[in-house]
């Protein structure tokens, strides 16, 4: 019995655990930011996040593999890419009730997957697109060589570890700072009635538009870091199943909170993660079932018996939708 | 009358459209596409017609809906492998998943409502609850495809364009289905107050309807008919996976939004649109992207047309 547990809790001390851990929920907390901005302060109920993800992560590897642009211009342009994108699909669905937009977004977010499937000549279709990382194994050899010296070296994925929770951090502050900004501030007032705010002159269309778009921005770079990741972007990455993470790590946190993103998202892949250590007489594609099953599951508990989230206010209860 | 006018407009631009393929492509590409389409619509019309139906009564977007059709495919397939007749295990499918609707309704959907959450969380909920299904079908029946045990092999030639036999029996079927359900919801009680229902909750609860249980049997209607579409839909295919209805539900849900969002007419005729436009732009475009059209559609008719071609301007407020 003690020999069991040891055994199934071994991992635990297991360094390498904690950092794939750590580069997992940096990524879904920068992707889940997006969603935060959305959702929890704007109201719009954006479902296509994971499409977000791949346009901009697909972007920045078609321009690194097809066109040999270099790996940071092609992150950078991944950007505008994914804004596009965000903008194609905003400007006919965000005049929409929330329920046919969070239609519209899914139904994006498919065709993306359709699309990179598809177009094998560009985006390798289902054998996948790979061969950016090169400038990236470069320079995470300079990080670790950093790392050395302080002792930490030699450890696989911590200088990506290092560079996205910098990231995160960075990201997370930037767009706290922005919703407290006049800016915020209107997304705020959409969120609350958002007749109010364009009886008050304010253009609601433009915001919800422009939120939608910082959200895109954000999926991309929750998408480089993946593609970093994995090494090999397909299409099957990039599963609405991602977008339903990103709704479980918001609402965990508490809608409209940006501390609670990073909790929330540490919190739902460490579950995640943990269970791959718990022993099952079961076959793969049947481990990866239950997992999946535990996220609608949770998903569903959270919004019916705690809509706050984990950690969130009494009074912030109440989720809004537009 | 408007909405004759606008019916007649949209036949017209479909025949405009085969004119222009029957010459691009050939008379023999064309009738095959459309046979192809009238079959897709087919069952896109069966799943279709039980989504908008709740969400006209219930304003619930179900995004488990996909699953109810893989449901009634391997209640089916299981009922099969009893070495129980296919008509037999078709049937047992359908109300399998009729019951199950009801169930998930009184065990989850209305304890939920009870607890006053918002259309949010409704939205949520079922998402949560699609990825749940989804993944359970998976995990009892395994990743492995099921063959269904119906004829895939024999095929019947009209003319020059190939029609399979289990394809051609479904879809004539289903289009029986498809008309008594219209006859249904337009002159059974139920059926007037099912409508009465999806047109204002309140009222029709004013007027004596006993929402409870409508409420039920629409939901009974419209799992039933999402097995039947999924059970349409694995016949002819051969096979049935874990991820059967999941490939279909954006599809119908496209269907659901051109057709009008809420109107069951509509998502008929809605289902057939889809399927008729994505085998006919298989003409043009690669066949393997012909499920993006379907979504393509949908943005196209939310961007000049939301409340779709068939419905009421008051069915969306912007």
């Amino acid at each position: 019995m003690t020999g069991l547990l040891a055994v199934s809790l071994h991992f635990l001390v297991n360094g390498d655990f904690w950092i794939n851990v750590g580069v997992l929920a940096t990524t879904y907390g920068i992707f889940a930011l997006g969603i935060q901005l959305n959702v929890g302060t704007t109201g719009i109920v954006n479902f296509g996040q994971a499409g977000f993800m791949a346009v901009g992560s697909y972007a920045m590897g078609i321009l690194v593999v097809r066109y040999e642009v270099s790996f940071w211009w092609a992150m950078l342009l991944g950007i505008p890419v994914a804004i596009a994108a965000a903008l194609l699909v905003g400007l006919p669905s965000l005049r929409l009730r929330y329920d046919y937009f969070a239609i519209s977004t899914l139904a994006f977010s498919e065709i993306v997957r359709y699309l990179a499937d598809n177009w094998d000549g560009l985006t390798g279709g289902n054998l996948g697109l790979f061969g950016y990382t090169d400038t990236w194994t470069d320079a995470s050899a300079r990080i670790d060589a950093w790392l050395e010296k302080i002792g930490i070296g030699q450890r696989f994925l911590l200088p990506l570890l290092v560079v996205n929770l910098a990231l995160l951090l960075l990201l997370t502050a930037l767009v706290a700072l922005l919703v407290r900004s006049p800016w915020g501030r209107v997304l705020n007032a959409i969120r609350e009635d958002e007749d109010a705010a364009r009886a008050l002159g304010k253009n609601t269309f433009a915001y919800k538009l422009q939120s939608l778009s910082v959200a895109a921005a954000l999926a991309a770079i929750g998408g480089y870091m993946l593609a970093i990741n994995i090494s090999i972007l397909s299409p099957q990455n990039f599963d609405p199943i991602l977008t339903a993470y990103g709704f479980v790590i918001v609402i965990l946190g508490g809608l409209g909170s940006y501390l609670g993103v990073i909790v929330g998202s540490f919190f739902l892949i460490f579950m995640l993660e943990a269970t791959r250590y718990v022993e099952l007489p079961l076959s793969d594609a049947r481990v990866a079932a239950v997992r999946f099953m535990i996220v609608g599951a949770v998903l569903m508990a959270l919004v019916v018996f705690r809509p706050q989230g984990l950690f969130g206010k009494s009074e912030e209860l109440a989720l809004r939708a537009r | 009358m408007i909405a004759r006018r606008r019916l007649l407009a949209i036949l017209a631009a479909l025949a405009a459209v085969a004119v222009v393929l029957a010459i691009t492509d050939g008379l023999v590409e064309l009738a095959q596409a459309t046979v192809n389409g009238v079959i897709a619509g087919n069952y896109y019309a069966l799943g279709a017609v039980g989504l908008t139906l709740i969400f006209g009564v219930l304003r619930l977007v179900n995004f488990a809906h996909g699953e109810f059709l893989t449901l009634g495919a391997y209640v089916m397939v299981l009922f099969s492998s009893f070495d129980l007749p296919l008509v037999l295990a078709v049937v047992l499918g359908v109300v399998a998943v009729a019951v199950f609707s009801v169930g998930l309704e009184l065990a989850v959907w209305k304890p939920v409502r009870r607890r006053g959450v918002g259309e949010l969380q409704l939205l949520l909920f079922a998402l949560g609850l699609a990825f749940f299904m989804r993944n359970a079908i998976a995990f009892v029946a395994g990743p492995e495809d099921r063959q269904t045990g119906a004829d895939v092999t024999t095929a019947w030639h009209l003319g020059e364009v190939i029609v399979g036999r289990t394809e051609l029996i479904v879809t004539v079927l289903g289009i029986i289905v498809i008309v008594l359900i219209a006859v249904a919801l337009k002159a059974t009680s139920l059926g007037k107050q099912a409508r009465a229902l999806s047109d204002s909750i309140q009222l029709a609860e004013t007027t004596g309807i006993d929402t409870d249980r409508i409420v039920a049997i629409t939901w009974a209607v419209s799992g039933g008919l999402a097995g039947l579409a999924g059970i349409f839909y694995a016949l002819p295919a051969g096979t049935v996976t874990p991820n059967l209805g999941y490939s279909l539900i954006l599809s119908i849900f496209a269907a659901v939004v051109v057709g009008g969002i809420g109107n069951a007419y509509g998502a008929l005729a809605g289902g057939m649109l889809i399927g008729l436009t994505q085998e006919w732009a298989t003409l043009v475009i690669e066949p393997s992207v012909k499920v993006a059209v379907g979504f393509a559609m949908l943005i196209l008719v939310l961007l000049v047309r939301p409340e779709g071609l068939f419905g009421a301007a008051r069915t969306v407020d912007r």
